[in-house]
């Protein structure tokens, strides 16, 4: 079984239903029109600020705002590509015709990523320049140090917030349990938890919290953040890896 | 060619399939029968290696499927017509799986073609009837022209035509050296299509044999005797000049005769004898249902019970048949839809024991007396009603 077929196969399947253009297009939308909205506002509010928040602003991430909400988007992208194949039944027939079940799923999912890269770095690139358009004088430009991998980087978070999402879904199958998981976690829990103090040393290792960093060109003032941009990536990447390896591994021995 | 040896699965305490062991040859088509949840459709997933045996193995062409080379081109199979994402084309539904074997995009419009789907080619499966999605799921069976093809019960919400194509492709596909594997609950179906069957119940192999064999073994030829209605001593006196003469003679529901073990000639000349004039003497062959029926009596999960509407409806007036009690295979009803077989002595033939008025007082004149002997509803009717009672509280 070659793989150039499964991938083939699986770009037929991912472009052959509506729910693909609808989830992309909502996180494509959200993450832009909120961005754009956020900054002006942002923008706005600046002279309001205490002296430390001026330190800290930052333009490029502010205008990255709205991807907290089309992120859920991009998780209900992924998780339908995964968990529809179970909710349909489809599995039985995508299996009995790849029976190589890695080879199936990895496919699946690389031609899922890499759509959701493209989308996630147009996302990102747009956001940044609409939200940097109505920042006026507190824009960012792309050249300054450190904004271009904060652009770039957001459209990996996209990405990564979609593969994590595929990984979940191939563990729990249902997309019900899996968006019904995935969704208050991402919007309320990870929140709370990096948001409290006591909770704070855990949750800034939570793979959204850990990812938002490399989004970040001015670092809060009082940051005491043990890792960087880069850092926070890595560790949500050993998330999305470990939910992935989860996924192969229930899929390897699981009946379907 | 489909081999299975000892295979069995389980799912935590329950037994789903238990030691099956069972070839599947090409060049016919083969049958796969039993009662719902009797394991077929796990021994399927098992086959095509979805569901991994908990002992025992099967194989196609002598590999376990998951190392067959190129499986989709050489082994297609219907599992669940419904099994497909609502949203997509049927079409692309096609193409997608076409494109996992290398298979050109051609074929997707031919085998559509071959189905009759090419004009909702372009509809979302979202839409389709039932049949519909059995034609398309026979569709991609058929995609990669495969040399051994599995379908679980593949006339499910066909109409009639649809069911005589299905036959008919099952034959042809059998008929050009292929192994076709149907799964069915449907003896009569079977009795059409298939020429060799494996009856299952339970999970257990409960028969695995060709289809000619298995009537010859499973039905005893019988002939139909009745005496005037209005006669009932002639009958007794029959009934005991046939015994005489060696036959197994059985009381019908409706007041005929069954006779087993005696030629119709020889039938007329006792009856003669005895100067007992016959309304009726005719041979029959109990059907491959009853035959299947019976086989399967003891392994039913799944068993229908008498609807009793207590909270819906008043109390009929007295006197009203309000007994109307659909044939139950039941376990204190044994051989109720067939003839004991031949080999065995069997057990009285369904009628109620201690039935008012006598063993034959209570046959009503009622049913057309040259019917085909069915298991139909009304023959129950007037069990008496403590016999009604007992089936109501199982």
């Amino acid at each position: 079984m070659a793989a150039t077929q499964v991938l083939r196969s699986e770009w037929t399947k991912i472009r052959s239903v509506s729910s693909t253009v609808w989830t992309l297009g909502l996180a494509v939308v959200v993450s832009i029109g909120l961005g754009i909205l956020i900054s002006w506002l942002a923008s706005n509010d600046f002279d309001n600020l205490g002296a430390k928040d001026r330190m800290g602003f930052d333009a490029t991430a502010i205008s990255f705002a709205g991807m907290g909400l089309g992120q859920l988007a991009m998780i209900v992208f992924g998780v339908l590509v995964v968990a529809n194949e179970y909710s349909t039944g489809m599995i039985r027939t995508s299996l009995s015709a790849v029976p190589q079940r890695g080879t199936f799923l990895f496919c699946k999912i690389a031609v899922a990523t890499l759509l959701a890269l493209v989308v996630g770095l147009i996302t990102a690139f747009i956001a940044f320049f609409a939200g940097q358009s109505v920042m006026g004088e507190h824009k960012a430009s792309i050249g300054d140090a450190g904004v271009l991998r904060a652009v770039i980087g957001a459209g990996l978070y996209m990405t990564l917030i979609a593969v994590f999402s595929m990984g979940v879904a191939a563990m729990l199958r249902s997309p019900m349990l899996s968006l019904g998981i995935l969704m208050p976690f991402f919007f309320l829990i990870s929140n709370i938890l990096g948001n409290v103090s006591a909770t704070e040393k855990i949750g800034q290792f939570l793979p959204d919290q850990a990812g938002l960093k490399i989004m970040e060109v001015v670092s809060p003032v009082d940051d005491d953040t043990p890792y960087g941009p880069w850092g926070g990536f890595g560790i949500m990447a050993l998330w999305v890896v470990a939910a992935l390896i989860g996924g192969y591994v229930l899929l390897k021995k699981r009946d379907a | 060619m489909i081999e299975a040896v000892g295979l069995t699965k389980r799912y935590g305490a329950k037994t789903a399939v238990y030691n099956l062991s069972f070839q599947v040859r090409p060049g016919t088509v083969t049958g796969f029968l039993g009662p719902n949840g009797s394991g077929k459709s796990t021994t399927m997933r098992m086959i095509l290696g979805l569901d991994n045996p908990s002992a025992g193995h099967v194989t196609i062409a002598g590999h376990p499927y998951r190392k067959l080379p190129n499986a989709p081109r050489h082994v297609g199979a219907l599992l669940d017509a419904k099994a497909v994402h609502g949203g997509r084309h049927a079409r692309n539904h096609l193409l997608c799986l076409a494109q996992l074997s290398g298979i050109p995009a051609r074929r997707v419009d031919e085998v559509l073609g071959v189905v009759g789907l090419q004009d909702v080619a372009k509809k979302r499966s979202k839409g389709f009837s039932l049949g519909m999605g059995q034609r398309l799921g026979i569709a991609s069976a058929l995609l990669g022209d495969p040399q051994v093809l599995l379908f679980d019960e593949p006339v499910n919400g066909l109409d009639p035509e649809g069911i005589l194509w299905v036959r008919n492709l099952m034959k042809q596909l059998a008929a050009e050296g292929r192994t076709v594997f149907v799964s069915s609950h449907l003896m009569s179906e079977m009795a059409l299509t298939a020429e060799h069957l494996i009856v299952i119940g339970r999970g257990q192999l409960l028969a695995d044999m060709s289809v000619k064999d298995f009537i010859s073994a499973n039905s005893a030829d019988f002939a139909r005797v009745r005496t005037p209605d209005t006669d009932p001593q002639q009958r007794e006196k029959l009934t005991a000049a046939l015994t005489e003469a060696g036959g197994q003679v059985l009381p019908e529901q409706d007041g005929a005769l069954r006779v087993t073990g005696l030629p119709l000639p020889r039938i007329s000349d006792v009856a003669h004898g005895a100067s007992v004039r016959l309304w009726e003497l005719s041979p029959h062959q109990a059907s491959l249902e009853e035959a299947y029926m019976r086989m399967t009596q003891g392994a039913v999960d799944y068993r229908s019970t008498i609807d009793q509407r207590a909270g819906l409806q008043q109390q009929l007036p007295a006197g009203a048949p309000d007994q109307f009690a659909p044939p139950m295979p039941g376990q204190d009803q044994p051989g109720w839809y067939a003839p004991p077989p031949p080999q065995q002595g069997g057990q009285p033939f369904g009628m109620p024991q201690g039935a008012p008025g006598g063993p034959y007082g209570g046959a009503p004149a009622g049913p057309n007396p040259y019917a085909q002997q069915a298991p139909a509803a009304p023959a129950q009717a007037p069990a008496p009603t403590p016999h009604t009672d007992n089936e109501d509280s199982r």
